[in-house]
């Protein structure tokens, strides 16, 4: 029997697809798992995989076109099955509705995850709310090991149905771990306190955080800003990292400032947890893993991949992966999973000569740090003039949960991490 | 200048009627087209007229058995013309039901012979009508027969179920052709009024798309109350008489004469495609006569649609009603949810009563489904026991490895009634552990669903 290709939602907010290049051609032999497209997301280029074995017929969709998610952009016929001429063209828009003779097994394209994964959290998964699925459905999750709150739902009202579970090729590579799946290389973990329960706790606003929140937010905008700026000596951080990357040799993977900054932001921030926190509307969500957002320059844009529990990751490893993630942010090739989900942002202009500057709080984080460019300047040290390596750090706190002591406090402690890394190791 | 609605149906059968209530509900300006009465085949000729002959056949039975439960009645005496009068007033008050509703809907009727114009307009008669949005066709089937056995329909001697509902008097010998849904019930009905009747089937058995434990069951039943079943058979030929027909039918490798009065022919249905204007509007047909849709059940021409009997098989009023729903929303511009072609109950009212969902036990064995069969007969039943109505079972397939339900066939009393809870629960992918945590109340028929299911799970309890 012919099975349908569908343009798939490959991410949460994917409405089309634009066809960038086709891997098979029409009456190219595909096997299950193959990709038989390219398909540029709002956020990303992904690959369209075959769910069936087959020859690929009816290609309707040319490459730069762009198509609805739904729409049937080819189909896979049985080798030796006469298919026919079916439609020539995509229609520009489909109803999702009424899919006539639709079975339960015709969906069976999808992107490399092979559920639809709605990106989430890492921690996500201990969310108390209620996942809408069929019985069916979760008995099949359940057998396969999959979380339901982490599949797009087809059903009504968003309900999970043994649809959205059948796209999965197999039991074992059904399972999407967020946290996991984003990492390629196995992570050294450094052992770290072991916490119970949620990685996070929800903490009701009081009455005057409330009364903060309210006013401040009509104050100054959808999120109140402000800022400290602090001026970091980047002496002692240089003879570390030329001490590292010596040590590391000839092994590739180099110590930059930037890994520093963020293993020493994410040290600072399980001291100061108070900073490390979502804002909910009604409460605020203080998170027990810390997860970095790194922003990162792409072509048309700025996308912020996350390097997941950065407080556990050794340099070499935050390194490597801020380098991979970086890499393949800029070839648009970044999961859903990979730059959702932050709990605090780093920013840096450095590079660009950029002295100091402020950044935009990314919702519903609620600080980030903008570092400047390391420069050599007159400073009195011990009471006495001396040239040394300087670096301005400039955090923009979410006034609806940092006050300006407790991010005055955070800074304090990213400072002396910098200025005394072997603090690091304590 | 032509009278303009946002949406014009041709047809006020099941699937026009109820397209049409949607589309006003959702505030579209809607016109119905209809040449003979509301309701179509279903209201007139069809689903509910049968179903009035049927209940009158079910009482004359009754009746023959009430000594047993302690109740004299005397002679039963039956008469078919009375019974059809009743059925006639049936139709004729649901028919006036649905004229009532287009126009408590503010659903434009009119009256007269549609023919489909390019721009999505229809005439009927001089008159012109436009569509804004949308042309809906909703034009239906009728009874074909079978020429190519070399009889005619000349209804009087050669009928179909068109006359039949209309006959006077139940005739004394009776050889029906087709062992489908309407050749099963005319069977059930005219036995129940006296005729002598012959079910003459061409695939190997009666019901021949029900699960073969139902078709069986079926000619054991009808078999015993002394209706000749004639299945495998092949009609060889067939000359009617003035007032008797002859049939030569070969079955088993024998071939024997048949001689009944009346020949009823139950099979083969027509869509009404004809001089309606298909073609000058660009309405392609496929090569089995039905009208060419896509998913969304739009026709070849943007803007004009097919729903019920001409979108094709099953050719049921209430899969009708449900293309015509989803039409109506599509058109209205909601995302009216999938219909779920394999998930629509299929149900003959002969007694005991057919009636099942999704695939037969055949079908999951040629589609090597690792499946389940479990099994409940209404003879362990204690509700059925008490009404006499023993005959029949309930039989769940599920999935071996999840629980699915992939199929469900129930053959006994109520059997229609009882079949929407497995509707239900396909529909929201219930397992049968869910079927069978659902309370029962007892002592019904329905408790033998849960049995079923937990037959089909190793853990039956009333057997």
């Amino acid at each position: 029997m012919a099975t349908n290709v569908y343009m798939e939602a490959l991410s949460p907010t994917m409405e089309e697809g634009r066809v960038v290049k086709w891997h098979k051609r029409d009456g190219d032999p595909v096997k299950t798992g193959e990709t038989l497209a390219e398909v540029e997301t709002d956020k990303a280029v992904m690959d369209l995989v075959a769910r069936a074995d087959g020859v690929l017929r009816q290609v309707a969709a040319a490459e730069g076109q762009t198509v609805a998610v739904g729409s049937v952009v080819a189909v896979i016929a049985a080798p030796g099955e006469a298919v026919g001429a079916g439609p020539a063209t995509v229609p520009p828009t489909t109803t999702s509705g009424s899919g006539k003779r639709e079975t339960g097994n015709v969906a069976t394209v999808t992107a490399p995850a092979p559920v639809a994964v709605v990106p989430a959290p890492a921690a996500a998964a201990a969310d108390a709310t209620r996942v809408k699925a069929s019985p069916l459905a979760r008995r099949m999750a359940k057998e396969a090991g999959v979380d339901l709150k982490l599949v797009a739902g087809s059903g009504p009202g968003g309900r999970v149905i043994k649809k959205d579970l059948e796209r999965a090729p197999s039991q074992g590579t059904l399972v999407a771990s967020p946290a996991g799946a984003a990492v390629p290389s196995p992570v050294s973990r450094v052992p770290f306190p072991e916490r119970s329960g949620a990685p996070y706790e929800d903490v009701p606003l009081t009455q005057i955080r409330k009364t903060i929140a309210k006013r401040l937010a009509a104050s100054l905008g959808p999120i109140p800003h402000f800022f400290l700026t602090t001026e970091v000596d980047m002496e002692r951080a240089s003879e570390a990292r030329d001490a590292l990357n010596k040590q590391l040799g000839d092994q590739g993977a180099k110590v930059s400032f930037n890994d520093i900054i963020i293993k020493a932001t994410a040290h600072a921030l399980t001291k100061h947890p108070a900073c490390n926190a979502w804002f909910q509307d009604d409460h605020i969500r203080y998170w027990h893993e810390v997860h970095i957002g790194v922003a990162v320059a792409v072509e048309d844009g700025l996308i912020t991949p996350v390097i997941r529990n950065a407080e556990l990751k050794s340099l070499a490893d935050i390194g490597r992966e801020a380098k991979e993630l970086a890499e393949r942010a800029r070839n648009r090739r970044l999961q859903p999973n990979e730059y959702t989900g932050a709990t605090f942002s780093v920013s840096n202009l450095g590079m660009f000569d950029i002295d100091q500057f402020t950044a935009v709080i990314n919702p519903p984080e609620a600080g980030i740090i903008a570092v400047g460019s390391i420069v050599q300047k007159a400073v009195v040290v011990d009471g006495q003039p001396a040239v040394r390596r300087r670096m301005r750090i400039t955090m923009s706190c979410d006034h609806r949960v940092i006050d300006g002591a407790t991010g005055a406090a955070f800074l304090r402690t990213l400072k002396q991490m910098l200025e005394n890394p072997l603090a690091m190791l304590l | 200048m032509a009278s303009q609605f946002d949406v014009i149906i041709l047809g006020g059968g099941p699937a026009g009627y109820v397209a049409a209530i949607r589309a006003a509900q959702l505030g579209l300006s809607t016109a119905v087209i209809e040449k003979e009465k509301l309701g179509g085949v279903c209201v007139n000729i069809g689903c509910i007229p049968t179903k009035a002959l049927l209940h009158s056949a079910y009482i004359a039975s009754l009746l023959r058995e009430a000594k047993e439960f302690g109740v004299e009645a005397g002679a039963v005496k039956t008469d078919y013309g009375v019974a059809m009068q009743r059925s006639r007033k049936v139709s004729d008050q649901n028919s006036k039901g649905v004229e009532f509703l287009m126009k408590k809907n503010k659903v434009t009727v009119v009256k007269g012979a549609g023919v489909l114009q390019a721009g999505r307009k229809v005439k009927v008669g001089n008159d012109m009508y436009e569509a804004k949005k949308a042309v809906l066709i909703a034009t239906g089937s009728r009874v074909k027969g079978l020429p190519q056995i070399g009889l005619e329909i000349n209804k009087t001697t050669v009928i179909s179920s068109d006359e039949a509902l209309f006959l006077e008097k139940a005739p004394a010998s009776m050889a029906i052709i087709g062992a489908g849904a309407v050749g099963m019930e005319f069977a059930n009905i005219f036995h129940a009024f006296g005729t002598k009747v012959t079910l003459i089937e061409a695939l190997p058995r009666i019901l021949p798309l029900e699960d073969a434990e139902a078709s069986d069951t079926l000619a054991k039943s009808y078999k015993k109350r002394g209706i000749e079943v004639i299945a495998g058979a092949k009609v060889k030929k067939g000359t009617a008489a003035k007032d008797k027909v002859t049939l030569e039918v070969e079955a088993s490798g024998a071939t024997q004469k048949i001689e009944v009065a009346t020949v009823l022919m139950a099979a083969g249905r027509a869509v009404n495609t004809e001089n309606i204007g298909l073609a000058e509007c660009g309405v392609q047909v496929t090569d089995r006569g039905f009208i060419k849709v896509d998913q969304n059940l739009q026709t070849t021409a943007p803007g004009y649609y097919a729903i019920g009997d001409v979108a094709g098989p099953p050719m049921l009023a209430h899969k009708g009603m449900r293309e015509g729903v989803t039409v109506a929303e599509l058109v209205a511009g909601k995302k009216p949810h999938p219909i779920k072609y394999d998930n629509v109950p299929s149900v003959t009212y002969c007694h005991p009563e057919v009636a099942s969902i999704g695939l037969t036990e055949d079908q999951c064995k040629e589609r090597k489904l690792d499946y389940v069969a479990g099994r409940f007969p209404f003879s362990a039943n204690g509700r059925a026991r008490g009404t006499g109505e023993t005959e029949g079972f309930v039989k769940i397939l599920r999935d071996k490895k999840y629980g699915e339900i992939v199929g469900a066939h129930i053959v006994g009393g109520h059997a229609s009634e009882i079949i929407h809870e497995l509707a239900v629960a396909r529909e929201n992918e219930y397992t049968v552990e869910e079927v069978e945590l659902a309370i029962h109340a007892h002592p019904t028929m329905s408790e033998a669903v849960a049995q079923a299911a937990l037959d089909s799970l190793g853990r039956v309890v009333d057997m």
